[in-house]
Order: structure tokens, then sequence, then C-alpha cells
């Protein structure tokens, strides 16, 4: 085993500030990023894929302006040399994003891009030859720096949007705990499913995407129909208990997940209009995607309220989710309203998987259980068991992700979703809609 | 069973226990727990109001009355599995509102349960060693050094055998506790509460699901209990056993205490009979439990509004 | 032609590979959390990371000796226990597999954020903290061994004291859960009320039995890092998973359980995706390419994990009453 040896001492007493810093969590929020890479080009032996670039202002080079580039779990940073270029070594070909430090341009120089939101950010793909280039245009003007009113606004209508999407899975994972007692770890292979789908349909077998999406649709609720009929009503029969049922459904997710990426691969891959600029309204960041996600998204919620509170059905399944031995006995059929419930459910998280696609945006094999975790916040945030708990749950962890990023740094911004879930429980262990249980 | 107790001869009731007439929260010549003032709601629902109780020292009291009547609810509090809203209690003098279960047991008030909590995995003889105080292997850092607590625990194991023998489950100390029939179970129950060693003994529902074999060896382990000095409080609806064995009977209705006195005069108590017997008669209420019987009317007035629809 | 004898070789080197008494260790810290005492731990990760980098870091930024090192991490993962605990220990059981799960994400995406860079080395990892091990270790330089296990004196230090660190912590497991204390662990995880009735303090016990799990856990990760170097993205909830996985084959309330489940886990799965990945090269399995039968062995775990759940419960070596599933 080869060792690398310690990394230069004038690093290490940097660290060392660092880490009195992080241990007294004097305000650990705003500490900005530290440590500049020396040299122009990392990790070029190690590594057989590169990214590289040239950063320079009207022909002259710029030099020490910092970059990171980050993707698939790997990050890196670089700083541009003394001619202005820079290349890393990265492990997998695949997207990466390049992020230009404004911050060390010169006073009064920015990246100017009027075609794109965050011009400083850019996602480059590395293909087949293994490289990729990543130029910036860099000129004097504006730094990427939007009002703090419209960012507020911004963040707003994106936490809206992804706590509303978040909502569609939440319920679906609430309704089956209540009425089964389950706790789905995979529910998020039936979230992913429904963007495969569409993948499938709309990219691959080029459908309409007004047809590939009800197609998925389709699919996803027959997904979740399987999902009960073969496992889950077997198991409820043989009378498996509620926690090796929960360790079932960790091993059903971790087995469909790689599946899914034995079919579909690393990559991701963009629904039919998630990119498209041409859809901008030009308000506030938001795209007639984001409109027509928010849209979809609260009249299914209206539709799913409707069943629950006006349907005899959903007053059934109420009632097996309140007591389904009293249900049973009062002549409910509970096996059918279960099963209603894992249609719906899939039907409800493939739906969440679609506008999960064009809110990251993209389709990729693991992006349901990137939210799993969020998802499993929501639910237990407004009440384990409840759905109306779910969907405030859910609006609740939506909006702070998203108005986190107003203060922390983008790539914590899940921590804080997960801190508030764990305050919660400190304070109201049966959540925001929860009852409080009698004991004894 | 009455017939056999009969057969037995009839158990010797303590008498004398109360100052004045017996009414509602009546003073006892020597208490073992004194309560004031109890109270605890679950959300709007009042399920335990109780002004004044004394208990009485060295002799069998029974708590009695319908389904609801928060017997369960004050035995909870009384033990410190639950949290009352107000109210304050001593045992032994001692005053033990608000502190938690388990130093309500060192203190020497140990409690069953309705739903027999046989720990299924642990063996019988595992079980019973369980109930031991005092412990010293108990503690994390001398568990790991076997000979600080080996003749100790040899102790132990052989009072545990002893009280094994006498509840006649020596034979099985090496099976599982899930092996055993539900009346097992609660002789098992109780047996290991006795391995503490207690001056209090609470049984919930003693009797609830015994086979009637072994119903009559329950009864005497538990007459048992009082000729060793130790004193008894146990909610029952079995009023066979209540007037069987009980010197003393305290009867709840809605909350609060209705009713207190000898078991004989008691339940010719008009407030008894009405609170008690007198809306449900014969009936067996015993299996279904209130919040069941709301919940199944919704869902039937929700039928009757579908079907106007 | 398939090399078996390479096949069999390197299956042959995971019996006592550090990676296998790494997940051994951790496997027997979450058999006193879930099999002994039924907490739901989905955090063991968040508890190996805070062993590594503890040990990492209390080198690398403060240069602290190995043995204050340890202490780091071991510290760290008790903070953490205690952190975890305190709120949820008194909720209802799934409560700490959500807070646990969630707290062990938080701790890795901390430990991936570019804020943090300078001490933690964000997505990078750390590397180079291994001087004050190596100094330490008593072997000669040079090359020792028989058959496939033949390594030079760093490798064998790292497996001796993995292996060391993995039979004293079973030591202690067996001797803790043959004592009065093991006794009320358990039946906490059969009946904690029952045992409450009894005058135990339930909820100090279940704190103590989550902080001696999580120092197993934090030991673990630091044998883990001993032939690697620390990166977050180890540490993902899906080796949380791996270890359930490793408990359920072995047994989950069994002491030697964990340890053997460890060994028969990594030894079919080396030996089963070498199989695959010769296979394809010779064109055995034409419809799969090599990057799919490297996650042929993510599949065959989750599989292996509901096979065993449904059909045999209580492990291989498991007593077959003892079945080890909190109610």
């Amino acid at each position: 085993m080869a060792h690398v040896a310690s990394r230069p001492l004038a690093r290490r007493t940097h660290r060392r500030l660092a880490a009195v810093l992080l241990a007294g969590l004097v305000s650990a929020l705003t500490l900005s990023i530290a440590a500049p890479a020396s040299a122009e080009e990392i990790g070029l032996d190690e590594y057989d894929n590169k990214i590289s670039g040239l950063v320079e202002l009207a022909d002259q080079p710029l030099a020490d302006v910092q970059l990171v580039i980050a993707g698939g779990g790997f990050s890196v940073e670089v700083v541009s040399g003394e001619d202005g270029r820079w290349a890393v070594g990265v492990p997998e070909r695949g997207e990466y994003t390049v992020t230009l430090n404004e911050e060390t341009l010169p006073e009064g120089i920015a990246v100017i891009d009027p075609e794109l939101e965050q011009p400083n950010v850019r996602t480059i793909n590395v293909g087949q030859s293994g490289s990729a280039v990543a130029n910036f245009f860099i000129g004097q003007g504006e730094r990427n720096t939007v009002s703090l009113l419209d960012q507020v606004v911004e963040r707003l209508f994106n936490g809206l949007n992804f706590g509303l999407l978040l909502a569609l899975a939440a319920i679906g994972l609430s309704l089956v705990f209540g009425t089964t007692g389950l706790s789905n770890f995979a529910h998020a292979e039936m979230i992913t499913f429904g963007g495969l789908m569409t993948l499938l349909f709309g990219v691959v077998m080029g459908l309409p995407i007004w047809l590939a999406i009800p197609i998925a649709l389709v699919l996803s609720a027959a997904f979740g129909y399987l999902n009960d009929a073969a496992l889950w009503k077997p198991l409820r029969k043989k009378g498996v208990g509620l926690i090796p049922l929960m360790i079932v459904s960790i091993g059903l997710s971790l087995a469909v997940r790689y599946i899914f990426q034995m079919f579909v691969g690393g990559d991701t891959q963009q629904l039919p209009g998630a990119t498209d600029t041409s859809l901008e309204i030009g308000m506030f960041g938001l795209s007639w995607t984001d409109v027509a996600s928010m849209s979809v998204s609260v009249l299914v919620l209206l539709g799913v309220a409707f069943f629950l509170l006006r349907t005899r059905l959903g007053k059934a399944t109420r009632a097996v989710s309140d007591n389904p031995a009293l249900a049973a006995a009062s002549g409910i059929d509970v096996d059918r309203v279960i099963r209603i419930v894992w249609i719906m459910s899939g039907a409800l998280a493939g739906l969440s998987g679609i506008l999960w696609a064009y809110f990251r945006p993209g389709v990729s094999w693991d992006m349901g259980f990137q939210i799993l975790l969020l998802t499993f916040a929501a639910v237990t945030l407004g009440g384990l068991g409840t759905a109306f708990g779910a969907l405030v749950g859910a609006l609740v962890v939506g909006l702070f992700v998203e108005m986190s990023t107003l203060i922390i740094p983008s790539d914590m911004k899940y921590v804080g979703a997960l801190v508030i879930l764990i305050l919660v429980l400190l304070v109201r262990p049966q959540g925001i809609l929860g009852r409080k249980e009698r004991i004894g | 069973m009455s017939s056999s107790a009969g057969a037995k001869g009839a158990p010797i009731k303590s008498t004398g226990l109360h100052i004045g007439e017996p009414a509602p929260g009546v003073k006892k010549v020597d208490p073992i727990i004194v309560a004031d003032n109890i109270t605890r709601t679950f959300g709007g629902l009042t399920a335990v109001q109780v002004e004044h109780l004394e208990i009485p020292r060295g002799a069998i009291t029974a708590l009695i009355g319908p389904n609801g009547a928060g017997k369960t609810t004050l035995f909870n509090l009384l033990t410190g599995f639950d949290k009352p809203d107000t109210g304050e209690w001593t045992f032994d003098g001692q005053g033990i509102s608000g502190i938690p279960a388990f130093k309500v047991a060192r203190k020497g008030q140990v409690r069953t349960f309705q739903l027999t909590k046989a720990l299924s995995l642990l063996t019988v003889l595992d079980n019973m060693k369980l109930g031991a105080k005092g412990q010293r292997g108990e503690g994390l850092s001398r568990a790991l050094f076997p000979w600080i607590w080996r003749k100790q625990e040899a102790e132990i194991e052989a009072r545990a055998m002893d009280l094994l023998a006498r509840f006649k489950l020596d034979a099985k100390k090496d099976d599982y506790a899930a092996s055993l029939s539900g009346g097992q179970r609660k002789l098992l129950e109780m047996a290991r509460a006795l391995m503490s060693q207690p001056s209090l003994v609470m049984l919930d529902e003693p009797m609830a699901g015994v086979n009637p074999a072994l119903t009559q060896s329950l009864l005497d382990h538990i007459l048992n209990l009082k000729t060793e000095g130790m004193t008894v409080l146990f909610v029952e609806h079995d009023m066979h056993m209540v007037r069987h064995i009980a010197d003393w009977v305290v009867v709840m209705a809605e909350g609060r205490v209705v009713a207190e006195g000898d078991p004989h005069e008691v339940m010719a108590n008009p407030a008894v009979i009405d609170a008690y017997l007198g809306s449900h008669h014969d009936e067996d209420l015993g299996d279904l439990d209130t919040g069941v019987m709301t919940a199944i009317k919704e869902l039937a007035d929700d039928d009757a509004d579908e079907e106007k629809n | 032609m398939i090399d078996w004898i390479l096949l069999f070789s390197n299956a042959a080197q995971e019996i006592i590979s550090p990676t296998t008494a790494a997940y051994a260790l951790a496997a027997l810290g979450l058999a006193i959390h879930f099999g002994f005492t039924g907490l739901l731990n989905f955090g063991q990760a968040g508890f190996m990371m805070l062993g590594a980098y503890g040990f990492a870091i209390a080198t690398l930024t403060f240069g602290w000796p190995v043995w204050a090192a340890i202490l780091m991490g071991v510290g760290a993962s008790i903070v953490f226990a205690l952190i975890l605990g305190i709120p949820t220990l008194r909720l209802r059981a799934d409560y700490l597999a959500i807070v646990t799960i969630a707290a062990a994400e938080i701790i890795r995406l901390l430990f991936t954020t570019n804020t943090f860079e300078s001490v933690t080395g964000s997505a990078d990892g750390l590397q180079g903290y291994k001087g004050g091990f190596e100094a330490l270790n008593p072997i000669p330089p040079g090359t020792y061994g028989f058959g496939p296990w033949v390594y030079n004196e760093y490798d064998w230090w790292v497996r001796i004291f993995g292996w060391g660190l993995v039979a004293i912590a079973a030591f202690i497991t067996w001797r803790l859960f043959k004592s009065p204390w093991g006794r009320v662990i358990k039946g906490i995880r059969e009946d904690e009320d029952a045992v409450r009735a009894l005058g135990k303090n339930v909820y100090f016990y279940k704190m103590q039995s989550l902080v001696i799990g999580g120092v197993f856990g934090a030991l673990a990760g630091m044998i883990f890092i001993l032939p690697r170097a620390v990166v977050p993205s180890n540490y993902q909830t899906s080796l949380t998973f791996f270890i359930y996985a490793i408990l359920l084959l072995g047994g989950a309330a069994t002491v030697f359980g964990p340890i053997v489940g460890s060994v028969i886990f990594w030894v079919l799965l080396s030996f089963f995706s070498g199989f695959i990945a010769r296979a394809v090269e010779v064109g055995w399995l034409p419809f799969l390419s090599n990057v799919q039968a490297g996650q042929l062995r993510f599949i065959l775990v989750g599989i292996a994990i509901m096979l065993i759940v449904i059909y045999r419960p209580q492990g291989i070596f498991g007593n077959k009453k003892e079945l080890a599933f909190v109610k």
C-alpha cells in the first residue's frame, strides 16, 4: 500500500486554524472556501479523463482565478496559471459542473453571459474523447449578483415547487405507512421509475412528451400494484413483523436501484424541454416547466384530498389507517384498500419522479434515492401516517431546503432540512399534525 | 371457582381498615398510598379525577369499575408510567408523584400489566433473575468482571428457583418464556415481581385470559402475598374473585372514585349499581374499549351519510 | 479461460482482509444495538465516519499521536451517540431509525461540503495520516506469508491490529451478554415497560448500549481507513445497509454471527464479482458489460437481505427460537 506523504506544512497550519473554527462552531456557515489549490494542473496522472480551459480577458490571460469542478461525487479545485490555463483530471466520463469563483477575478470584472442565469457556472459533458473544455465569457460588467429580494422570491418559488413535488412522493409513502405500517425504503425506486419510464417513452422511443408522461404514470401505478401483489401482500399474509418488513424494503431498494443502473447506466439524461432556455419566463428565474410542474402538483394534491375526504373509498382508507382490525370488523375490504393505496402510491411517486426530473434537472438511476430521506423527513415532520401531515411536512422541507441556500452553501442545503427534522422531533415527537398517543 | 374456594374454606378477611363511615376518600388506619387531587386528561377527555384516595396497608384492595372508568390510567399514574396533569401522592410516607417508573419500582411498589409482559425470548429463569433488585452485575463496568457478581448471582438464582417451585414453574426454568401458556405467563410475571421483594404489589387484571384450571392457584398466590405481609392492589372485572379475596373495594366510574368499602357492602351500594352494574348488567363489555365503540359509530354515521347522498 | 486459482485466491484473501475486520466490528456494534437491545440504528456509517475522520483529522490537523487520535475518534462517536440518544431513546423505536439515518447523512454532507475543505479535504477526503501507525509496527520490513496470504510488513500490521481489535471487542461483548447487565439489555429488547416495572433505568441502559455499539463502529471506521484513504463517498447510507446484511447473515443476536457473517459476505462477494467480471471478459455473459457486472454485487446483496429476512430471520448462527427481531 503506498502512502502519500503529508501535505505541506503551510497547509497544515491553515487546516489547524480552520479546525479550531469548526470545533468552536464559530459561524461555520459563513466560512468562505479556504485553501486555494496551488497548481494549474491537478490529477492528470491519476485519471484518464481531463477537463481544461483558459481564463482570459480580452486575449490577456488571467492568473490565480479559482475554479471548482464537481460531478458524480468527485470534486476538485484548481487555479489558473500564469498563462491563464488550467486542467484537471477527472475519474469518469459524464457530467461535471465547473464553477468559476468570481471573487478571485480582478475588480470590476465578471463572467458575463446574458443567456444564462448563473453565467459563472457551466455544466459540461466529458464524452467518448475523455476530455472537455470549459471556458467562460469574461468582461467588464456586473458580477452575478441578483438583488436579495429577487433571490428570496426565486428561492421561495423554487422551494414551493420542490415542496409540492416532494409532497406527491411523501403522501404515497405516508398512505402506505398508515395502512400497512411499512416504512418503505423502496419508495425511492418508485420515484425513479416514473422518471425512467418517461425517459424510455419520451426520449428513447421518441414519443411526444404529452403521450410519454401518461404512459409512464400508468406504468408507475402498475409498478405500485406489482410491489404489493408480488411481495408485500404475501409477506403480510405470512405475518412478517414490521421491522423485518422495513429491512426487506431496504434490500429491495438496493437491488432495484442497481438493476436500474444496469439498464440506464450512471449518466444523467435530460427529458424533452428540461433544459430548454426558450421556456424561461424571465421573472424570478421561473420557466414554463416550473409553472406547469407546480400547477400539476397542486391539481393532483387537490384530487388526493378530495379522494380522502369525500369519496367512500377514501374514507375507508382513512379508517384502515386509524385501525385496520376495526376497519376489517366493520366490513371494509382491507386488502382492497391497501391495493388501491399501493396503486396510488406508485402513481404519485411516479409523477413526483417526473417532476423531480424536470426540477433537478435530469433522469438518473438514483434520483429517487437522493430525495428519499427528505421524503421520510417530510412524512415524519408532518406526523407519521397522516396524509395531510405529509403535505405540510413536504412544503416545510421543500421551502427550507431552497431558502436555506440564501445563507448556507448550496452543497449543504439538505443538512438544514435534516437538522430541522431532528429539532422538530425533539420538541414535538408526534410531528406537526400528528396526534399524541395515549400511553397504557 | 367459588365452589372450589368454598371447599378450601373462605380466606380470612382483614377488617377495621378505615376510620369513620366508608365513603369515597375515607381515611384509613394505616394507609400505604395517600393520593390527592389526581387528574389526567387526554385531549378533551378526563380519564382520571380523584380527589382523595388511601390504600390500606397489609390488605388486599380491589379497584373495580366499568370500562373506561380510568382504573388502568390511575394504575399507570401511581406507578410512574404516565404523568398526571395535577396531583400528589405518597407511598410509605414518601412523596413519589412525578418520579419515573423505575424509581417507583425500586421503592418497593411493583406492578404487573393487563397484557402480560413476559420477556418472551428470555428463559423463565432469566425472567426471574431480572426481577432481583440491587444486582452488582447490572452495572456496565462491573459486568465485565464476573468474580464481582458471581456470588450474588448464585444467591439470586437460589431465590428464583425457590419462587419458581412455589409457582410450579421450576420444571420450565430453561424454556423460553414464549413457550408458556397464558396463565403460566401471568404466574411468571407475578413471581418475577416478587423477586424484587416489594411491599406493595399492584396487579392489573391478574385473571384476564387465565385458564380456569389455574385461577385457584393464582388466587392462593395473591392471598399468600398478604400472609407474607405485602399489600396488594388489583384491578379486576371478575366480581366473584373480588368478593372472594378483597378486603376492601374501591369503585371508579368516569374517572372518579364513586364508592369505597367492604366488598359485600359496596356491591349493595346503589351508587355502584347505578354507575357500574346498573348500566349494562351482565353484559361482558370487558373486551370492547370505548375508543373502538366511538370509531365504529363514526363509520356507521359516514355510511348513513353516504346513503342519503 | 477463467483463472479459477486466481478467483479462489482473491476470495481467500478476503478472509483476513482489514476491510472484512472493519465490517465485522461495525456489525458487532450493530448487533449490540439491534440484535441485543432492539435499537434501530440506521446510522452506523455515521459512527464509522466519525471514527475515521476523528483519527485522520487529529493526526493531520492537530498532529496528535496515534493513541490520542484513536481517543479523538472514539470520543466523537460517544458525543454523537449522546446527541442522538438523549432526544430519541424515550420515543418509539422508529424515531431512532429516522434520526440516526438523517444524522449520518448530515455528517457525510458536512464532510463533503467545500466549506470545511481545509480540515476535511471535502470530496477528495484525507490521506497521509498513517505515519504514526506505521511507526508503531513491530514487524521488520519484508514479505511474509504463504499461499494467497502473502503481504508486506505494513499489510500484516494492519491485519493484526484490525483483527486484534475485533477479538477484543468480541470478548467484551461475549462477557457483557453473559452478565446481569446483558440480561437487562435483552429484557429491554423484549419489552422495555416490563423491565422498567422491575426498577431498571431503561433509558440509561439503552444509552449505554448505543454508546458501546457506536464506539465499536468508530473503531471499525479506523480499521477501515488503514488500507485506504478517508473519502466521504464511502460512507453513504448503503454502507449501513451492507452492515445490516452482514448482521442478518450471521445472526443478529449472536456474538460470533457478525464476524463470521462478515467473512462469508466478503468471500462470497469477492468470488462472485471476480467470477462475473471474468465471465464477461471471456464472453460467457454477452448481455453484460464490465460496468454492469460491477453493479451486480449490489443487486445480489439486496436480494440476499430480502431472502434472509424472509426465510431465515435468525441468520446462519442464530437460535431458531431467539429470532432477534424487535416486535
